[in-house]
């Protein structure tokens, strides 16, 4: 049992999914999507901590040794980030169950299928098998984000799913090249065979640029982001909450794979121009904060302006920068997350105003402080998250070259956002029409106002909490950040060293 | 071979690129298949091109590399099915807006 650990967080969703489909009963569905969700928190929360011990954990699927077979690697970091997915999932699909999965057929197994492919993406060891759950992901995105209807849902999609059908057809161009090239699709047999003379050096610094490429387009750096709002704004509360996790995918790709395989072999690939298309992402997300017209659109921005800050990291190639960059990773997503729930509880409460920033019913107080709580810590005010996430993030990039770019560009931009945010709280909170049209205040699913507070009270936990998680992100970075060691667990398998050559 | 195989994957890819370019979901879609054939070629000619070389052990004095051609059948089928999730979708944007165009957008 737990020799298979690390292939529960893919096989429980997995197996929820088929459940699912079985029986398509509400009821049965909302039972087993919930205790799936729970069952892969505790399996991944364990995973954490055990991870904690610093050992890789390699699982060969059926068996066959590294180079050959495809593996699962659990490093603190995957371990991690597939307890945030869980947590995310969790809760998403508790605000889910209050009604919002009744507005379509399937919402519930491809709501799993969408937890498959996170968990895969993040777990995986082999560049092919990432692609595929890049895919999994990716296909139940593509139908969440359709569910519930309408033509801003139906105009956002094609323009997703022709954009990604694109970013896949790179993927594979990538991988073809690294394959033509360097004979392997396994991260570590590709980082060991790029120190080896005997491949095109130009032809594999070709392919994995193209792979970055892809990574950025799933991350949203700047010329490939204009997908990303729109996308966001319109997917319904619960599934724009989980997807606020999958930009992260991406941004943890290109930190694995320029850790593991870049920095030893190729370490100039990404110096000169991912730092400052990230600024650029970061100008062009924080005056989308000050342009967006509802509380959905400004926590889509908000999401992209994470991934902006986070894309400042990879080029660093540094442990610091790669702990910040965690840190800030995982309070950020639920932050991001909270905001789209709140803006959808809001949405209800407020009737005809929805969440767009004009004057209306107010909001119940909950939902006000709710909203303070998450506006002090997207815009990093003191007490919160936000403020020691942002705070480490610009320790660690004080001593790069552009770090005098990264700080103002950093602070300005958290300037506006406060700005926006203090602005767009005032329409919400103090704008009503004075003459009492009090509405009765619709009665609320208790399963709504228990995810939102739970993602509320994230930001204020990771404070709490910030010694210990900002230790942990940096024994993860660390472990990041040692690929002599990735690439000993994973292919120190014995017939991986009976056949150390020669494999193509 | 190998001039000819490249000259089809260019023609190919070089179709698909412009007609994705198009403001037309249907010409769009056309493209992303133009598109995935060349990548599925390119994918399967990066285990080398070689004649009368199956990929089995003993069926042929030197096998050719299975590999891409399984890397090949999976990228098909996950192709294929975006391709038909993508159909659906254009024909919903077009029942809904009454238009084709990609932005489902009211004609001007």
């Amino acid at each position: 049992m737990r020799n298979h650990l690390p292939i529960l967080p893919i096989l429980i969703p997995f197996a929820a999914a088929l459940l699912q489909m079985a029986d398509a009963q509400r009821t049965f569905q909302r039972a087993v999507g919930l205790l799936s969700t729970s069952l892969l928190l505790l399996v991944t929360g364990w995973l954490t901590l055990l991870a904690d011990d610093g050992l890789l954990r390699v699982y060969a699927l059926g068996d066959w040794p590294a180079p050959f077979g495809i593996v699962l690697v659990v490093d603190r970091l995957a371990a991690a980030m597939t307890l945030l997915s869980a947590l995310l999932g969790c809760v998403a699909l508790l605000y889910a169950s209050s009604g919002f999965d009744e507005r379509g057929r399937h919402f519930h197994p491809l709501f799993q299928f969408q937890l498959v492919g996170l968990n895969g993406a993040f777990l995986t060891g082999d560049l092919f098998n990432l692609f595929v759950f890049f895919e999994v992901m990716l296909l139940a995105s593509y139908t969440l984000l359709a569910h519930g209807g309408g033509l801003a849902r139906t105009r956002a999609g094609i323009s997703y799913v022709v954009l990604n059908l694109l970013g896949s057809a790179l993927f594979l161009i990538a991988l073809g090249l690294l394959y033509g090239t360097l004979g392997t699709l396994n991260l570590a047999d590709l980082a060991h065979r790029l120190t080896l003379p005997g491949h095109d050096p130009a032809l594999a610094r070709l392919a994995f640029a193209l792979l970055i490429a892809v990574f950025a387009l799933k991350a949203g750096l700047l010329p490939l982001s204009f997908w990303l709002p729109h996308t966001y704004t319109a997917a319904g509360a619960p599934v724009a909450a989980l997807f606020a996790i999958m930009t992260k995918v991406g941004i943890v790709a290109i930190l694995r794979v320029q850790a593991i395989a870049l920095a030893p072999a190729l370490p100039d690939l990404l110096d000169s121009w991912l730092t400052t298309l990230a600024l650029a992402t970061i100008v062009f997300a924080a005056l989308g904060v000050l342009a967006a017209p509802r509380l959905r659109a400004l926590a889509a921005w908000l999401v992209l302006l994470s991934a902006g800050s986070l894309l400042l990291t990879p080029a660093q190639a540094s442990v610091q920068a790669s702990a910040a960059a965690l840190y800030y990773l995982g309070q950020s997503t639920l932050t991001g997350a909270g905001f789209f729930l709140l803006a959808g509880v809001i949405a209800e409460q407020r009737g005809a105003a929805a969440d767009h920033f004009r004057s209306g019913p107010p909001p119940a107080t909950w939902q006000k402080v709710a909203f303070l709580i998450l506006a002090a810590t997207a815009a990093g005010l003191p007490p919160f998250s936000g403020f020691i996430g942002k705070l480490m993030l610009l320790t660690a990039l004080r001593e790069v070259a552009a770090g005098p770019a990264i700080w103002s560009v950093l602070l300005a931009a958290g300037f506006l956002v406060m700005i926006a945010l203090a602005r767009d709280g005032c329409y919400l909170i103090w704008k009503h029409p004075a003459t009492g049209e009090q509405t009765a205040a619709p009665t609320f699913a208790w399963q709504r106002a228990t995810a939102t507070l739970l993602l509320v009270t994230a930001g204020p936990l990771f404070a709490l909490f910030a010694r210990p998680l900002s230790d942990y992100a940096e024994r993860a970075a660390r472990q990041l950040h040692t690929p002599t060691a990735y690439l000993a667990g994973v292919l120190a398998t014995p017939s991986a060293q009976a056949a150390p050559q020669g494999t193509r | 071979m190998e001039a000819l195989l490249a000259t089809a994957i260019g023609v190919l890819t070089a179709c698909g690129v412009f007609l994705i370019l198009r403001a037309r979901t249907f010409p769009v879609l056309l493209g992303l298949t133009l598109l995935s054939y060349a990548v599925n070629l390119f994918l399967f000619a990066s285990g080398r091109l070689r004649l009368d070389a199956p990929p089995l052990i003993g069926a042929a004095a030197s096998p050719t590399d299975p590999l891409p051609q399984a890397l090949v059948l999976t990228a098909i089928v996950i192709g294929f099915g975006m391709t038909a999730y993508l159909a659906m979708l254009a024909l919903r944007a077009l029942a809904e807006s009454g238009g084709d165009h990609v932005d489902a957008a009211e004609e001007p």
